[in-house]
């Protein structure tokens, strides 16, 4: 596992995976569309008045999703303003939710066009991934989400590394870090891969 | 009245920093433990057209302060950049200017 780099002659970012990698990346991806398909940016109560009612049918969200994931996906744009943060979140949250939802979609796509089989048994599987810049960007975006669910799943806090290397091998945790790890690495070669 | 007494404009201001138009409105982006701090950087260069040491100035001050003004202007215009910024998964409120 190398990481991605810049091809100057085609002006590709390229990287080489194992089956395996791709195979987990796809998984994460898939988690984040299920997440963010199935927890469906919808009203949290009734509303009370019948036109608001009959406008929430039509419209966004207007309060902070409950998953914590959802709610670090989705920031409260206005702090100390309740009623702009819901008219901020109605206007903006369904698009925010569509194209995250679609940048995780087109790393799956970019796999599985690349070689990754629908079901990964073969064993000693490697290939490569070539993106344009646009698509480099996208899968960078789609690395910042998933990091972000992952590190609010695991609680994640700033300079608590030690901890995590203290976990032992075989706390699912532990490996849950690793592979948090691992896809900041792998998004600080593409960055690398796009300024270069 | 007043007489027009020769000055020297201070070549060190950018014009982009200079404006009579007022701007109520200021966009945060706020340090969280998960962006990596090139990625942050990049976002600012890509999103704002801000040169490297600019980019790289305003990260650091989110990294070192907490938090950090990435740009200001009317109000709609701080909402596309929230929205911009949570696009890009960083962590950005709006306010108006203090």
């Amino acid at each position: 596992m190398s990481g991605f780099e810049h091809h100057a002659r085609s002006d590709r970012v390229i990287a080489t995976f194992t089956g395996f990698e791709a195979d987990l990346l796809r998984s994460l991806a898939s988690q984040m569309v299920e997440l963010l398909r199935n927890e469906r940016a919808e009203p949290a109560a009734p509303a009370a008045d019948p036109f608001d009612a009959l406008m929430a049918e039509f419209s966004g969200a207007t309060t902070i999703p409950e998953d914590p994931v959802l709610a670090r996906l989705f920031p409260t744009a206005y702090p100390d303003d309740d009623e702009a943060a819901s008219d901020f979140r109605r206007f903006t949250e369904s698009g925010l939710r569509d194209g995250k939802a679609a940048a995780a979609g087109l790393l799956i796509d970019t796999l599985e066009e690349a070689g990754l089989p629908p079901e990964l048994t073969e064993e000693g599987l490697v290939f490569d991934v070539e993106l344009t810049r646009s698509e480099a960007e996208t899968w960078m975006r789609a690395f910042t989400d998933i990091r972000l669910a992952l590190a609010t799943r695991l609680g994640v806090e700033a300079g608590d590394e030690d901890y995590w290397h203290s976990l032992p091998d075989d706390d699912p945790r532990a490996q849950a870090h690793d592979i948090y790890e691992w896809v900041g690495y792998l998004q600080e070669t593409v960055v690398e891969a796009l300024t270069s | 009245m007043s007489a027009a007494s020769p000055v020297e404009v201070e070549p060190t201001q950018a014009p982009d920093d200079i404006t009579f138009l007022s701007k109520p409105w200021v966009t945060l982006v706020w340090d969280d433990p998960v962006n990596l701090m090139s990625y942050v950087s990049y976002v600012f260069q890509k999103y704002f057209g801000y040169d490297k040491a600019k980019a790289e100035k305003l990260m650091l001050e989110v990294h070192n302060d907490g938090k950090s003004v990435v740009s200001t202007g009317t109000r709609e215009e701080m909402e596309r950049d929230v929205q911009a910024m949570h696009e890009y998964g960083l962590w950005a409120t709006m306010e108006k200017a203090g």
